[in-house]
């Protein structure tokens, strides 16, 4: 079953919704390891995207809505995650330009940009302590569900299951990334927020079907 | 013209203050530019003002750009890529330490020197010895 751009942004709408729900939840672990912002930065950042879309109204281009969000985020969410995030919706944009529908391949293409852009702007890997730890894993399992069967809905399911769990594995790392490196053993114990709202925006995917 | 200076800081007024701190050693002949805080002037950093910054510090001659903390470097970064290429050439990234770097860049920029000599300038100041030892 293909994703369309009002999927997309069915996407997007839940995703802004629950991280202003959790966002005290993330700035609390932002406030453990980082400088206590992530939370309002990402609630912030994902209320002008919506504003955005519905000031401007949805093209059906998946890349270009996705482009959008990239742009947006960058501009308005203040902290190392606009930067981050705003590149991987930019890099997934250019990657899924001019298509109306997406494939389960479409997808994985998509996610794959978002995530290797993040890497290059972050110059960044796994085992470091950020949202790489949830989103490799989960662009991971997601390619390695779509070659057992052709199920968007199951490989994201898949993929946020791996973006939860690697979100967890992040606890008893050490960062050597971002403002937690700062912290340096202290960063040692807590949960990064990156991750957590990386795998939270994987979840939101899943959660009422293909969008 | 000289080459001008932006700096990158997540505070405003510490942008504000490292500009006004380099800015007295060379009596307002070279361009510093602070991009400092969100668009709000909250803690954070803004691609917009760094954009902006960019444009008014460019004399032609070339731009440095010191900054303080690890996003600061994402957002710069990500402004040089949406600059025109032949813009981009004359901009260089320092990963010299912010004061003390910021001075020296702005005492090199004053004395008409080129960009690759304000960037070495600055990049020494790393090991710049504050005199506790001396």
């Amino acid at each position: 079953m293909a994703v369309d751009s009002a999927a997309v942004v069915a996407w997007l709408e839940r995703s802004a919704a629950r991280l202003h729900e959790q966002r005290a939840y993330l700035t609390d672990l932002d406030a453990a390891i980082g400088d206590a912002d992530h939370g309002v930065n990402m609630d912030r950042g994902f209320t002008a995207v919506m504003a955005k879309l519905q000031a401007e109204g949805t093209p059906t281009d998946v890349g270009a809505v996705l482009k959008t969000v990239g742009a947006t985020l960058v501009s308005t969410v203040g902290g190392a995650s606009g930067p981050l995030y705003g590149t991987a919706f930019l890099r997934a944009g250019m990657a899924l330009a001019g298509k109306d529908a997406l494939t389960a391949g479409d997808v994985e293409t998509g996610l794959h940009a978002a995530l290797e852009g993040i890497k290059a702007r972050g110059k960044a890997h796994a085992g470091e302590k950020t949202m790489i730890d949830a989103l490799e894993p989960a662009i991971n399992a997601f390619s390695a569900a779509i070659i057992d069967r052709d199920d968007v809905h199951a490989a994201l399911t898949a993929a946020a299951d791996a973006a939860e769990e690697g979100m967890r594995a992040t606890i008893p790392l050490l960062a050597t990334k971002g403002r937690a490196s700062y912290l340096g053993e202290r960063s040692i114990g807590h949960q990064d927020p990156g991750a957590t709202s990386s795998a939270l925006l994987l979840r939101t995917m899943v959660n009422k079907g293909e969008g | 013209m000289p080459v001008g200076i932006v700096i990158i800081s997540h505070s405003q007024r510490l942008a504000e203050g490292v500009a006004e701190l380099a800015g007295q050693m060379t009596r307002g002949e070279v361009k510093i530019l602070a991009a400092g805080g969100t668009d709000s002037g909250e803690l954070g950093t803004s691609l917009e003002k760094v954009q902006r910054a960019l444009a008014e510090a460019d004399s032609g001659e070339g731009i440095l750009i010191l900054m303080d903390l690890g996003s600061a470097s994402m957002v710069a970064t990500m402004a040089l890529e949406q600059l025109p290429e032949e813009q981009r050439a004359r901009v260089r990234l320092s990963d010299a330490p912010l004061v003390e770097g910021a001075v020296v860049a702005a005492v090199e920029a004053s004395i008409g020197s080129t960009l690759d000599q304000v960037a070495s300038t600055a990049k020494e100041a790393t090991t710049m010895d504050k005199g506790i030892n001396a």
